[in-house]
C-alpha cells in the first residue's frame, strides 16, 4: 500500500510521531549524561580557581595546562583553605561555594535582590590568595573568569573563559599570553577600585609597566577586550567591601 | 575497485575540485568568514561537518520517501538540530575539552547553508550509500578550503601555525621578525578570509576556464 504523503493529516500524524522519536532521543540522553556532564563542570570549576591562583602545570611552551581531572579534586581540598559566601553584609561559610552560579546571581543582582558572592581563600607557600569570580559579556555571548589578590589588591593571576567568542581574535582571552599579562598589576588607583583594563593604546607590549591599570589589548577583538575591562571593573567593585577589611587586616 | 564505482567516486572527488560548495558553489561562506583565523579551529569545524553532512544525508535519505514535502524543510532542520545536539552532549560527557573548543561552532554548523543544500538537492533523492558518499565528498570540499583559507590567515595574520610560532618570536624580534617582517593584522579580522577565497577562485578558474560564466 503506497502512503499519500500529501495529505494534510498524514503531515500532522508525520510530524507528531517525529517530535515524540527526537524528543525521547533527547531526553533519554540528556538524562542518561547529565551526571558525567555535572562532574565534568565541577572539576572545571576547580581547575579554573586553582589556575587562577597559579596552581597548574603550565610549562615553557605557552599554552595552558591545568591540574588533571584525576587529581583536582584532592589538589583543590589541599589549596583551597576557606570558601566564603558574601551575602550582603554577612560572610558564611561553604564548602560547595565554588558550585554557586554566578550568572544567576548576577541576575538577581539586577533584579534587586542581595546576592550570594562567593570568596576562595588559598593558601600556597605560605602565601594568601583571595580568589574571586567574575562573570560580564563579550561580543557574542557570556564571559566569565577568576582572579586572584594578594592583601595589597595586586593581581596574582587570572583565568578566563568566554561562551562564543570568535575563534583566533576574541577567544584569545584564554590564552595564555594574554591572561599572564594581567599578573602583578594592581587593581587599585589610589583608592579607588580600577580593575586592570585591556587597553589598544598602551603602547606596552611587554607590559612592563605593572602600575597603569592597564594591559595590552588584542588585535581585532575591542569589544571583548572592553567587556574584560568591565567585567574586573565591575567584579572587583562587587567585592568592594569585602576587599576594604582584607586591606586593613 | 569495487566498493566504490566510477560514479560513487565522483560524488567524493568531485565537490573537491570543480563543484567547490565554498568557490563555485558559494555556499557556507559565513563560517568560513568567521572560524579561519586559525587553522585549529578550521579542522574542527571541518570534521563536525563531515560527521553532521555524512550521517544527516544517509538519515533522510532513508526517510525520503515519507517525509511530507509540505514540511520537508522543517524536517531537514530538525535532523541537522538533533544531530548537533547529540554530538554536543557526548563530547560533553566524554570529551570536555573538545566540547568547548566546539560550543562556537553548533550554532555555525546548523545555519551552515551546504547542510541543508545537499538535503535537498541530494539526499532527497538518492540512495543512502550514494548520500552518504556525496555528504562526505561536499565537507571534505569545504573542509579543504576552510583549511587552506585558515592556514594563509594563521600563517600571516598571527605568524604561528596550530599556535606553534613558526616564523619566530615578534616581540623577541627572532627568526623572520628578524629582517624587520611583521605580522599583517589584517589577515585576523573577517574580510581578509573574502580576500582569501577570492584568490582561491581566481587561481581555480584560471587553470580551469570552463568555470568562468559566460555573461
Amino acid at each position: 500500500m503506497a502512503i499519500d504523503t500529501e495529505k494534510n493529516v498524514y503531515t500532522v500524524f508525520f510530524a507528531v510521531i517525529m517530535v515524540i522519536i527526537v524528543g525521547s532521543v533527547l531526553a533519554f540522553l540528556a538524562s542518561g549524561l547529565s551526571g558525567k556532564i555535572k562532574e565534568n563542570e565541577r572539576f572545571e570549576k576547580q581547575q579554573n580557581i586553582l589556575y587562577a591562583m597559579g596552581v597548574n602545570e603550565n610549562e615553557g611552551d605557552g599554552s595552558v595546562n591545568f591540574i588533571p581531572t584525576d587529581r583536582v579534586e584532592a589538589e583543590f581540598a589541599n589549596y583551597i583553605t576557606e570558601q566564603l559566601v558574601l551575602n550582603g553584609d554577612q560572610i558564611t561559610t561553604d564548602e560547595e561555594a565554588y558550585l554557586i552560579d554566578l550568572k544567576k546571581e548576577m541576575t538577581a543582582l539586577k533584579n534587586g535582590a542581595t546576592p550570594r558572592l562567593p570568596v576562595f581563600i588559598g593558601e600556597k607557600d605560605g602565601k594568601k590568595y583571595y580568589i574571586l569570580p567574575m562573570y560580564g559579556k563579550g561580543l557574542w555571548d557570556a564571559i566569565w573568569g577568576f582572579i586572584s589578590l594578594n592583601e595589597d589588591m595586586v593581581v596574582q593571576g587570572v583565568y578566563f573563559d568566554h561562551k562564543a567568542e570568535t575563534p583566533g581574535l576574541g577567544a584569545n582571552i584564554k590564552q595564555r599570553y594574554f591572561m599572564d599579562d594581567f599578573i602583578g598589576e594592581s587593581i587599585l588607583d589610589g583608592n579607588r577600585y580600577a580593575g586592570v583594563a585591556v587597553a589598544k593604546g598602551n603602547n606596552d607590549p611587554i607590559n612592563q609597566i605593572k602600575d597603569d591599570n592597564e594591559v595590552d589589548a588584542l588585535a581585532g577583538a575591542t569589544i571583548t577586550g572592553n567587556g574584560v575591562s568591565a567585567m574586573i571593573r565591575e567584579s572587583v567593585n562587587l567585592y568592594r567591601n569585602y576587599l576594604e577589611t582584607i586591606r586593613q587586616q | 575497485m569495487a566498493l566504490l564505482s566510477k560514479k560513487d567516486t565522483n560524488l567524493i572527488l568531485d565537490p573537491l575540485a570543480d563543484n567547490n560548495p565554498i568557490t563555485i558553489q558559494v555556499l557556507g561562506i559565513c563560517s568560513a568568514l568567521a572560524i579561519t583565523a586559525e587553522l585549529n579551529a578550521s579542522i574542527v569545524m571541518a570534521l563536525s561537518v563531515i560527521f553532521v553532512l555524512g550521517v544527516g544525508n544517509v538519515v533522510i535519505s532513508l526517510i525520503r520517501n515519507i517525509i511530507p514535502s509540505k514540511i520537508r524543510i522543517i524536517v531537514q532542520l530538525i535532523v541537522v538540530a538533533t544531530l548537533v545536539i547529540v554530538v554536543d552532549q557526548v563530547l560533553k560527557a566524554f570529551a570536555y575539552e573538545l566540547s568547548k573548543t566546539l560550543a562556537v561552532f553548533v550554532g555555525l554548523i546548523i545555519t551552515n547553508c551546504i547542510i541543508m543544500g545537499r538535503f535537498e538537492a541530494f539526499a532527497l533523492g538518492n540512495s543512502p550509500w550514494r548520500s552518504f558518499l556525496d555528504g562526505i565528498g561536499n565537507a571534505l570540499g569545504y573542509g579543504v578550503i576552510l583549511i587552506i583559507v585558515g592556514f594563509f590567515r594563521e600563517l600571516l595574520g598571527s605568524g604561528t601555525l596550530f599556535g606553534i610560532k613558526v616564523l619566530g618570536d615578534p616581540i623577541a624580534k627572532t627568526g623572520l621578525y628578524a629582517f624587520g617582517y611583521e605580522n599583517n593584522g589584517f589577515m585576523i579580522i573577517p574580510p581578509a578570509a573574502l580576500i582569501v577565497v577570492g584568490i582561491i577562485i581566481w587561481v581555480q578558474r584560471s587553470r580551469n576556464t570552463a568555470l568562468i560564466e559566460e555573461n
